[in-house]
């Protein structure tokens, strides 16, 4: 599904990825740690095509198709979605109407005919209830005034209706109750599929406790130091990050 | 007397006062002499006028407008189709004059006056005559000079005491001819704790012509007025608009000025607040390609206790110039005056350009007043979170823009109203996929 080698990228003159390499294969879960400033934000950016950052060596294959060409609306509709670790408000434009918009455009892109009133009403109101959230907030314009935990709920709403391929979650779970992480974590749970693909950036074992990956991997400096299965979360959690980066720099 | 004069107007003025209406009115014959004489002697506004220097109209006088001989067999099926508010009564003026045809005048409630100011000047002359140029004075500057002088028509309202319209009326200001000059004046008074709301449509034909259009306002003691302004004049066309209100104690007046036509486009909105009167002027001006777009504002706070809110937005794209100049004036006696002016721009191009200025002059010691400005652009941070869920970049800024826009949209209660203004605002940012239902 996702192929990224030896991937360096620069925000201006400074590097900050030095040689990532990932292998994701469809349906496979993958855990990104690391401590802050490590670049797991810059790498969920660059995977999902924001501009301000170049890359300076290496590919992101996705799907066999070179991914860092496509602009990041094709992306989107390609199947690539990314859960915003700090989501925008978007003041007057309603949840619904881009809910709205962006399904259509996935259809456009695949030969489809737009989306039926009804059938759509019906889809966003199923996944609402799968959230556990109100309905008022589909009426509501998009992430403004919410919560922090309401704007990753909102997220997760967004990538339930739209039902991406490769499901890029940038630390869906901070800021989370504990009560809104269960559901949200069964939200995703329910996306779970062969076809379905995960990244999830996370600092908290907690959220790996309710999806359990396949892969961790711990990205520190720009580069993954380390990577294993889910006892590596444990480990982390228990000796924290130093450990691994003395390891790099000897 | 020196015969130079400022303006080539004047030499033409013998030629078109016997087609104007109220020859046999000598109150009349005499304000429109003296308004000749005032506007003789300035000319239109120029730039060096300090509330004038965003805006040189000097244009007007490059080419001759003129009066249309008759409003003769124009073709307004269209204009009709597309901007006659279903549910209200409506006055239709064609090249500045009245037609009792296309407008819609029947079952109006006992005492309630809408017709023609030429119809009004001839049944009910001295209602007219305590009215016009009581807003307004020739001496404000050249465009009321001019306008008194010349005025061929427009709309007269009287709304008698505690009576409430159920319909909205329009005025519908159709100018199919080109280089034409449609001069109106329009008087609109609404009686003590009577209610209104009115519509001024300034539409036109793809041509070169000049609205010239002065609208007083007389809003009485508890009254409620609400009036929209829907210009979408040609983008060759030159247009004036003047608005006078006077609003007495306890009056509420909103204004809902919508400014998307036009050539050079110019908007003088004043408002003398009562006691406790309450004034609302909000503001939409969509700019593209050369279009110069001017508002200005003043609001005169006379009395103590008067709540004012104004709330203008623009969007200025291509080589669009916007100005904004609002005035906020705050008479010694007027305390506990509560006021709040804002104005924000949105630059969608490099070669766009804003002049904005808000002015706050305060006489009096115990007041709440504030005023705030802001000129941006479109933040890329959201542009990429709308790409980010398939929009494409293009629907991505217009879905923005529009959504900026459309907080003023919003504000219209008139159903037919609303819609029509809002399919206006889509069609400048078309959206892919969307659903406006959803809006
Ligand atoms: N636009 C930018 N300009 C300059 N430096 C940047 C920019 N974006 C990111 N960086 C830097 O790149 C590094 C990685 O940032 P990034 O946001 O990817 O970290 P992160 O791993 O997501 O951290 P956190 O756990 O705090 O979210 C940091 O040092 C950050 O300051
Ligand atoms: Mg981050």
């Amino acid at each position: 599904m996702l192929s990224i080698k030896n991937l360096h990228v620069s925000v201006g003159d400074k590097p900050i990825l030095k040689g990532i390499n990932l292998e994701i294969k469809a349906g496979e879960i993958h855990a990104i740690m690391g401590p802050n400033g490590s670049g797991k934000s810059t790498l969920s950016h660059v995977l999902s095509g924001k501009s301000g950052y170049t890359v300076t060596e290496g590919s992101v294959t996705y799907q066999g198709k070179d991914l860092i060409e496509m602009a990041p609306d094709i992306r989107a509709r390609e199947g690539v979605f990314l859960a915003f670790q700090y989501p925008v408000e978007i003041p007057g434009v309603s949840n619904v109407y881009l809910l709205k918009a962006a399904l259509n455009a996935i259809r456009k892109h695949h030969g489809e005919p737009e989306v039926d009133a009804m059938d759509f009403l019906t889809l966003v109101k199923e996944k609402v209830r799968l959230l556990e959230m109100d309905e008022k907030f589909l009426y509501r314009a998009v992430n403004e005034g919410f919560s922090g935990g309401e704007k990753k709920r909102n997220e997760i709403l967004q990538m339930a209706i739209l039902e991406p391929k490769l499901c890029i979650l940038d630390e869906t779970d901070s800021g989370l109750d504990i009560d809104a992480l269960k559901i949200v974590s069964e939200g995703v749970n329910s996306l779970r599929s062969p076809e379905r693909s995960f990244v999830m950036v996370t600092h908290y074992q907690r959220l790996l406790d309710y999806i359990k990956p396949d892969y961790v991997h711990v990205l520190a400096h720009g580069q993954i130091v380390k990577s294993g299965g889910p006892e590596l979360a444990l480990e982390l959690e228990e000796k924290g990050y130093s450990w691994l980066e003395e390891q790099v720099a000897a | 007397m020196s015969a130079v004069t400022a303006s080539r107007y004047p030499a033409e003025y013998e030629s078109i006062a016997p087609l104007l209406p109220g020859q046999n009115l000598p109150w009349l014959q005499q304000l429109r002499s003296e308004a000749l004489q005032a506007f003789s002697a300035k000319g239109f506004p120029s730039p060096r006028e300090e509330e004038w220097r965003y805006t040189n109209v000097s244009g007007i006088e490059k080419k001759l407008f003129s009066v249309p001989a008759s409003q003769a067999d124009s073709e307004v099926d269209d204009w009709l189709k597309a901007y006659q508010l279903a549910d209200a009564w409506s006055v239709v003026l064609v090249n500045g004059r009245f037609s009792a045809e296309l407008s819609t005048l029947n079952g109006l409630p006992d005492g309630v006056s809408i017709l023609s100011l030429a119809d009004a000047l001839a049944t009910q002359a001295a209602q007219v005559q305590s009215h016009l140029g009581q807003a307004v004075a020739n001496s404000e500057h050249g465009f009321v000079a001019f306008n008194t002088a010349w005025f061929s028509d427009g709309l007269f309202v009287h709304v008698p005491p505690k009576q409430v319209l159920a319909k909205p009326i329009q005025l519908l200001h159709i100018v199919t001819q080109a280089d034409a000059l449609a001069t109106t004046r329009n008087t609109i008074i609404i009686d003590e704790s009577a209610q209104a709301s009115v519509v001024e449509t300034f539409v036109g034909a793809d041509n070169a012509y000049l609205t010239a259009a002065v609208t007083e306002v007389f809003v009485g003691q508890n009254a409620d007025l609400t009036l929209y302004k829907m210009q979408s004049e040609s983008e060759k066309a030159y247009h004036f608009g003047g608005i006078y209100i006077k609003q007495e104690r306890d009056a509420r007046f909103a204004h809902h000025n919508f400014a998307f036509g036009g050539l050079l486009a110019r908007s003088d909105i004043h408002a003398d607040l009562g006691h406790a009167s309450e004034c609302v002027l909000n503001g939409l001006y969509l700019g593209v390609k050369r279009q110069h777009i001017d508002n200005h504002t003043r609001i005169n706070h006379l009395k103590p206790y008067g709540i004012s809110r104004e709330t203008y937005k623009g969007v200025l794209d291509d080589k669009a110039r916007g100005v904004f100049q609002g005035r906020v004036i705050v008479f010694e006696d007027a305390q506990k005056t509560d006021s709040q002016m804002n104005n924000r721009n949105l630059l969608l191009s490099v070669d766009a350009e804003v002049d904005t200025k808000p002015q706050l002059e305060i006489y009096a010691d115990d007041v709440k007043c504030g005023h705030g400005v802001t000129v941006g652009q479109l933040d890329d941070k959201s542009v990429f979170y709308l790409q980010s869920r398939c929009i494409d970049e293009e629907t991505a800024r217009n879905m923005l823009t529009f959504a900026f826009a459309n907080e003023m949209v919003d504000k219209i209660s008139i159903k037919s109203l609303h819609d029509n203004v809002l399919e206006q605002v889509l069609a400048r940012f078309p959206q892919q996929g969307v659903d406006k239902e959803w809006l």
